[in-house]
């Protein structure tokens, strides 16, 4: 097989199965059950992460692998983060199974239940199309592929977000998401435009080196902050935070667990080879931002959270804090800054799609049960959901022997050796700040119920939601107690660009700027 | 020959009406409009620097730009008539279910 098609063998393979999705679903007659599909989907996510430990295998042996000129590089940076998106969206496909209802008790379901179930098999599709695309956000060493992977992957996440069609809270949320994601694509894309004035390339090396030779630092300086706003939208650090609690409460569960997680680790993947390979010679310039943007986060996340009554808007704020914990990370020198941000990012994968999950149960396609009043007493009803919701919300704070735990001390001691002790000082602060509004939610479950009896949807959890969820569970237990595996793979991953043979653009054209000729 | 300077002033004040109009407009569609003007202000960056620069990669980044603006209108107009479909208004200031 040609090297390039070995570089983007993952991709292919979740994007023939996505279509492979799409088509059966197109010819199954409505109402036929769609559940294999998922099935076929969980398969495909499947392979493409094993392609991608076989990658790994091969760039043990002989080096990162470059693919399509220069477009497209696999080192052990792209299949960490390959190997994340696949499992995230392994468990989110196993507790979404039966998330639309099964067409036997389809009269007995709600008009939302039916309307989402007739569209179930594009749900497995777009999952998957997702995925893809932040694949090659991860894999990509040019900004117009990590452009386009990121607009594959938000484009999906769009309309997953709208899924619980004919529910005004999911339409509005989609649009929300829409809106406020294409405006960031926006920022993103001037970004790279302003990167290419100064350096005339937008190869993340040609980047590196045409950074140091500019002759109008000033468009190096606004490139770098466009593409810190446009990123800083996508995984929703504070102050571009503003659409967050809205989407994750209006988006059906299992996909808010799905997008708070995969997209955002795609993200600051990007946002990793953005600021440590492209553009290390303007640190001066962008670590400021980056601590004002974690400071912030941190603050913002964990106190808006503390005022929230929705337990999905409540995980919203937990998200944004957990982003200025990630964005700590970032302080630090190349590859521990790196590898404890890629750590992290497995880290929160493994607790929030597990914690949404669990709301997933509880909750269902419906969503009646909303606020931490109505979560009050589940443990009664449903001993071991909400027993593990509590274990992940431990994690969440950060309580040892889970994943919360050690992602936390590594992204602060990280901080710490960045020479930036009162950032680790303020994120234990926030640690403490957080622990408020989680053990909040925890008491309420292992309290009385308030109404009487709790409303959450009665089904029984399916084995396939099981296994997803002790997936999660697993995936957390097992970080926060044997951190060793992931961690040495992400030591490893510390993304070095292989500088390419560009076509050195002439200085007589940043002479004819200043010129104005 | 119209120095590379004007180009890049337009598109910077493009982007900027964008941004405020973005902000400012209450009716979906409108805002929905902005963010194209965004994209095309990014746009005519682009075009002005790859002729800065003699390079044809940035022209080629405006074909990709356009093809994505076009998929995300798609799935944007879908969004705002699903909206429409459920709520009967295209004013955000009455899109407000979800809040605290």
């Amino acid at each position: 097989m040609s090297p390039n098609l070995i570089a983007i063998l993952p991709e292919i393979v979740l994007t023939l199965t996505a279509v492979l999705v799409m088509l059966a679903d197109a010819s199954l007659a409505p109402g036929k059950p769609r559940r294999l599909l998922g099935w076929v989907a969980i398969l495909g996510a499947f392979a493409a992460g094993s392609f991608s430990l076989w990658q790994l295998r091969l760039v043990d042996a002989s080096g990162p692998i470059t693919a399509y000129s220069g477009t497209v590089q696999v080192d052990a940076f792209s299949v960490f983060f390959h190997l994340l998106i696949a499992a995230i969206v392994m468990v989110t496909l196993l507790g979404s199974l039966d998330y639309f209802a099964p067409p036997a008790a389809m009269a007995e379901h709600s008009e939302t239940a039916r309307l989402a179930y007739t569209h179930v098999g594009e749900y497995f599709a777009l999952v998957l199309f997702g995925a893809t695309g932040m694949m090659f956000m991860t894999c990509s060493v040019e900004l117009l592929m990590v452009f386009i992977g990121l607009e594959i992957s938000s484009i999906s996440t769009y309309i997953l977000a709208g899924f619980r069609k004919g529910q005004g809270v999911s339409a509005e949320a989609a649009l929300k998401y829409f809106l406020l994601g294409s405006f960031a694509t926006s920022f993103f894309l001037y970004g790279i435009a302003l990167a290419f004035g100064a350096t005339g390339s937008t190869s993340i090396a040609a980047i590196a080196a045409g950074m140091s030779t500019t002759h109008t630092p000033v468009l190096a300086l606004l490139s770098v902050a466009m593409i810190l706003i446009g990123i800083g939208f996508k995984v929703s650090a504070a102050p571009f935070h503003v659409w967050t609690p809205d989407v994750y409460q209006g988006a059906p569960a299992p996909v808010v667990g799905l997008m708070s997680t995969a997209p955002k680790a795609a993200a600051f993947a990007v946002l990793l080879r953005v600021l440590f390979n492209a553009v290390p010679t303007l640190r001066a310039t962008w670590l400021p931002l980056i601590l004002a943007l974690s400071v912030a986060s941190m603050f913002i996340g964990n106190l808006g959270a503390l005022m929230q009554r929705d337990v999905k808007r409540l995980l919203a704020y937990s998200s944004i804090a957990h982003a200025g914990y990630l964005l700590a990370a970032f302080t630090s020198t190349h590859p521990e800054a790196v590898a404890s941000a890629c750590f992290y990012t497995a880290a929160y994968a493994a607790m929030n799609v597990g914690a949404f999950l669990v709301i997933t149960e509880l909750s269902g396609v419906d969503e009646t049960m909303r606020t931490i009043d109505d979560f009050t007493g589940a443990a009664k009803s449903r001993p071991y959901l909400s027993g593990l919701l509590a274990f992940f919300l431990c994690s969440l704070i950060g309580i040892p022997f889970t994943a919360g735990f050690f992602g936390k001390f590594y992204v602060f001691s990280a901080a710490v050796h960045g020479g930036f002790t009162w950032l680790a000082v303020l994120g234990l602060l926030n640690s403490g700040i957080a622990c408020f509004y989680y053990l909040r939610l925890m008491t309420a479950l292992y309290s009385r119920p308030l109404h009487g009896e709790v409303r959450g949807a009665m089904a029984r959890v399916t084995p396939s939601a099981a296994l997803g969820l002790a997936f999660a569970g697993l995936a957390t237990l097992a970080l926060g107690i044997f951190p060793g595996p992931v961690l040495s793979l992400v030591q490893r991953a510390a993304p070095k660009t292989i500088p390419i043979i560009s076509s050195a653009p002439s200085s007589s054209a940043t002479a004819s700027l200043t010129n104005g000729q | 020959m119209v120095p590379i300077a004007y180009y890049l002033i337009l598109a910077a004040i493009l982007f900027s009406i964008g941004v405020a109009a973005f902000l400012i407009k209450r009716n979906v569609i409108t805002i929905f409009m902005s963010i194209e003007l965004m994209l095309n202000a990014v746009n005519l960056t682009f075009v002005a620097f790859a002729h800065m620069w003699h390079q044809v990669s940035g022209q080629i980044f405006v074909f990709f730009v356009m093809v994505v603006a076009a998929a995300e209108a798609a799935v944007g107009l879908a969004i705002i008539i699903a909206l429409f479909r459920t709520r009967q208004t295209l004013s955000v200031d009455q899109i407000n279910l979800l809040k605290d």
